[in-house]
């Protein structure tokens, strides 16, 4: 049996062990926000906290989460208050909106870490995370107004 | 004189279904005249609870003041789900923030939901006012009534009725019941606002849905979750059109979580929306059902199309784009002039075929029973998804009901609704709810493809560099080889993309068009044909540029000549179905957005040292005039950069030019993809490329640093935002890469060449 924290609720889990993450929350745990994208580590869509750190739950098998803490989106702040998720809100940053929770979680690691960055901070960071629909510059401008907020 | 044998009645109705072109047919008229009388009890109108006034399809008013307003188009990024309520907000003078939108599920009586083809407002712009306007004049006149006063004595404001001289106020939530007693207006009753006052259209709004996408709502397809609910994922043919010959699923099945494995029958021809058929496992969860795939052990007839080799059939195309087609406009005598001599100079372009690729690969769910089924998916046509259901199953269209998530993006991929058919028939089978998860992998390989094409140009230069006479010719296959796989020419919606209406003033112009059989499925891509035609004008038009040593700006206003109306009634140029007084091909547009263009991106005025430069294109698409500037910085090693993107946009009258202006970033980013990478090969018939690591789209550090988007001020009727800024960005940054280093790209994408010094 794995047992792990998810969203500060603890979970255990008896399935298959070689299930990513990602499946058990969104079919055991209905927990949607974090989103299927390549299944490979590729696109970042999945994007989600493990013990604070951004990680892609599709390549995640349960067997390696034994005492993690998890956050999903649905985690990651009381009503959207989080500063990455006003700032989004304030740029208008979505146009399909698919890949934004995995760029929240992404960019709400990298500004934990890195509470200022720069330009070339944030493409490091945020390289990992394909958004198809092109949204990068107002991404990148989000990461900075949320930055400037949380100083 | 014309030669147009494209013209072609059968194929002309086809295209009505296919493409919504509502707007022709049906016009403003589209909504029926007798629907006005028949909307009051509309079988899937807003569902207001305690409702008391809902004069129509697409407009309810609860007692409470609430307003529900239906979104019957798809949202997939565009801002559409908001934009077109918003126009139907402004007339009723409704308070937005007390609306609540309801999606539409699939229903005809809504007019085309086909969500395609850049024409929502378009189409809808005059209908939504309408309709809000209609329900506006029935509060209004259940005010006065009460009031005793005259209609006309009375204003609205934000949600009220006002009596002007003595201040009396009522509500709309205080009117509904009384407004719902009064007959719907005629139409010709109706008095719109004049623009000074609107409230809405033309101003700026975030997207409806923006807060429950930033915390994760349950919003898309694929977050459906029904009770009892069990997950599929369909191994496919490798080979379009192959069949299974046998299959073994001792081992999937013993994979836990998994309870069955259903062949699902290859489609027959022409593939249209049908399902491609394979062997489908489900499981009661996805992760099950994609590891029960890995162990199935599959025997597969590939049939006809496993001779196809992408290589191979691209030096087919050059070939066929090398000799004389089918003539689709002729002007003057272009074979007179290169008979003559001079300097003649020629070209060839090549694109291969692309994928979508959608954030949210397809998926649906869909719930069988008593010979009715339910669905709920990303669809960008639910009416389509009905009949293909429909067809699918051998039950009738309204026994299908299509309900309409948000789509994770989808660029013409979920126009198609062959996964949504798959969803249905298992559920059928298994008499369950069932959820079809597509992988990436099946994504990419399964596709329908932009169509891979190869484009031949010639061209006459006098002696002060203009052209005198210009021959281009296009060869790719078909999408109408969807639904009849014997297409071989494009047909008159492709090649009224940006090439039978090349806006140029030159007196010799001929343009042809080569054939071509497609091996595998063909589809719509954002701005579909306009990409391939757009790249070889708008880089021909730059390598002449050179030619005649002239500045490519300059050049360009030179070619497109002066301002004028062109009329290309007599080829029977589409026009994206919009009517030519109204969207007439007009050439002082175009003008326009080059100049501002190349002024905004100080066009002449910057100097660029080695390896950085400016290129410029300009197309018209949609209806829409764009003009596009990009500055690449190519280092030592040939790595590109792109710090800047300057695009100036006349799409006429624009509703919500915050998602207008967010529409036409991600173009220039969905463009880089185009340009960078995006290339789909086969080799024995099957797609050589499965994920991202083989189908690279553009990532944070691929992508422009900074596009400054420019809407023309414009009070001509409003044309399309969401596809029109891909066309000329992939000529414009292939113009400035030759800028920079002195290298032509006559080939995409770009990762085949390289731009090492
Ligand atoms: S779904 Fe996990 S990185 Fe793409
Ligand atoms: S907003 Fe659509 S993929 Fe990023």
């Amino acid at each position: 049996m794995i047992r792990l924290k998810v969203n500060g609720v603890e979970r255990s889990f008896e399935g298959d062990a070689d299930m990513p993450l990602l499946w058990y929350l969104r079919d055991h745990l209905g927990l949607t926000g974090t989103k299927f994208g390549c299944g490979e580590a590729l696109c970042g869509s999945c994007t989600v906290h493990q013990n604070g750190q951004a990680v892609r739950s599709c390549a995640l098998p349960m067997s390696a989460l034994n005492g993690a803490e998890i956050v999903t989106i649905e985690g990651l702040s009381k009503n959207g208050t989080h500063p990455v998720q006003k700032a989004w809100i304030a740029m208008n940053v979505p146009q399909c909106g698919y890949c934004q929770a995995g760029q929240i979680m992404q960019a709400a690691a990298l500004l934990k870490r890195t509470p200022s960055p720069t330009d070339e901070e944030i493409e490091r960071a945020m390289a990992g995370n394909i958004c198809r629909c092109g949204t990068y510059q107002r991404i990148r401008a989000a990461i900075k107004a949320a930055a400037r907020e949380s100083a | 004189m014309n030669t147009n044998t494209i013209e072609n009645v059968s194929r002309r109705k086809f295209l009505r279904g296919m493409f919504s072109t509502g707007a022709l047919v049906l016009g403003v008229h589209f909504f029926p005249e007798a629907l006005w009388a028949a909307v009051r009890k509309p079988l899937f109108g807003p569902d207001v609870k305690d409702t008391t006034f809902n004069p129509n399809l697409f407009v309810g008013i609860n007692r409470d003041g609430t307003i529900t307003i239906v979104a019957h188009r798809s949202e997939m990024g565009t801002g559409i789900r908001t934009s077109l309520p918003r126009v139907l907000a402004d007339e009723l003078d409704a308070d937005w923030t007390r609306v609540k939108l309801q999606q539409g599920i699939g229903d005809a009586r809504y007019g085309s939901q086909n969500t395609d083809g850049s024409h929502s407002i378009r189409e809808f712009f005059d209908v939504m006012r309408e309709m809000g306007g209609a329900a506006r004049l029935m509060l209004v006149r259940a005010a006065a009534q009460r009031w005793k006063v005259s209609p006309d004595e009375c204003e609205t404001r934000n949600s009220m009725v006002i009596h002007t001289a003595s201040g009396r106020k009522l509500s709309y939530g205080e009117l509904a019941s009384a407004a719902a007693k009064l007959p719907v207006p005629q139409k010709q009753e109706l008095q719109f606002k004049p623009s000074a006052r609107w409230r809405y259209i033309g101003k700026s709004a975030p997207m409806y849905d923006l807060a429950g996408v930033c915390t994760g709502k349950p919003l898309y397809g694929l977050d459906t979750n029904l009770d009892g609910m069990v997950y599929a994922s369909v191994e496919h043919p490798p080979v379009l059109g192959g069949q299974v010959k046998s299959y073994d699923d001792a081992e999937a099945r013993r994979v836990k979580g998994v309870l069955r494995t259903i062949q699902i029958p290859t489609f027959k021809p022409p593939y249209a929306f049908q399902a491609l058929g394979g062997v489908a496992v489900v499981a009661d969860n996805t992760w099950a059902a994609l590891k029960g795939r890995q162990k199935l052990k599959v025997e597969w007839d590939n049939g006809p199309n496993a001779s196809y080799n992408s290589g191979e059939y691209r030096k087919m195309l050059q070939d066929t784009a090398r000799k004389p087609g089918k003539v689709v406009r002729n002007e003057g005598d272009v074979d007179a002039v290169f008979a003559k001599g001079g300097k003649i100079i020629e070209a060839e372009y090549y694109t291969p075929h692309l994928a979508h690729a959608p954030m949210e690969p397809p998926n649906a769910v869909a719930d069988y029973r008593d010979g009715k089924v339910t669905i709920w998916a990303p669809t960008q046509n639910p009416q389509a998804a009905q009949d293909a259901v429909a067809g699918a199953l051998g039950i009738k269209k309204e026994n299908v009901i299509c309900h309409v998530t948000l789509l994770g993006g989808a660029f013409g991929r979920k126009s198609m609704q062959d996964y949504i058919v798959e969803a249905a028939l298992l559920s059928k089978e298994v008499g369950k709810p069932v959820k079809v998860t597509w992988r990436r992998e099946d994504d990419i390989k399964f596709d329908y493809y932009h169509s891979v094409a190869a484009m031949y140009m010639k061209a006459a230069l006098d002696d002060s560099g203009k052209p005198t006479a210009w021959l281009q010719r296009s060869v790719f296959p078909s999408l109408m080889t969807t639904f009849d796989a014997n297409t071989m020419y494009g047909a008159p919606l492709e090649l009224g993309m940006g090439w039978n209406d090349i806006p140029y003033s030159i007196p010799n112009l001929r343009v042809e068009n080569g054939p071509a059989k497609a091996h595998v499925r063909i589809g719509w891509l954002r701005s579909v044909a306009n990409i391939y035609h757009a790249y070889a004008v708008q880089s021909f038009s730059d390598e002449l540029a050179h030619v005649a040593q002239r500045d490519p700006v300059e050049y360009l206003l030179d070619l497109i000549g002066p301002p004028r109306i062109i009329d290309l009634k007599s080829i029977g140029y589409w026009n994206y179905n919009g009517n030519a007084e109204q969207y007439p091909i007009d050439t002082s547009r175009l003008r326009k957005v080059v100049e501002m263009a190349a002024e905004q991106a100080g066009w002449g005025k910057r100097k660029f040292g080695k390896g950085s430069g400016l290129g410029i294109a300009a197309h018209r698409s949609f209806l829409t005039y764009v003009a596009t500037v990009v500055e690449v910085e190519v280092s030592d090693k040939g790595e590109v950069k792109i710090p800047r993107v300057d695009t100036v946009v006349d799409a006429g009258l624009v509703v919500n030019p915050e998602v207008v202006r967010n529409q036409f970033e991600g173009a220039a980013v969905f463009g880089t993809s185009v340009t960078r990478t995006g290339e789909i090969t086969a080799t024995n018939g099957a797609i050589d490329q499965s994920n991202f690591h083989n189908y690279p789209v553009a990532r944070m550090n691929d992508a422009p640093y900074y596009t400054k988007v420019t809407l023309v001020e414009s009070t001509a009727p409003p044309a399309g935002v969401g596809e029109p800024g891909v066309p000329p960005f992939v000529p414009a940054m292939c113009n400035a890469i030759f800028a920079a280093t002195g290298k032509r790209i006559r080939e995409l994408p770009l990762s085949k060449h390289s731009l090492s010094a």
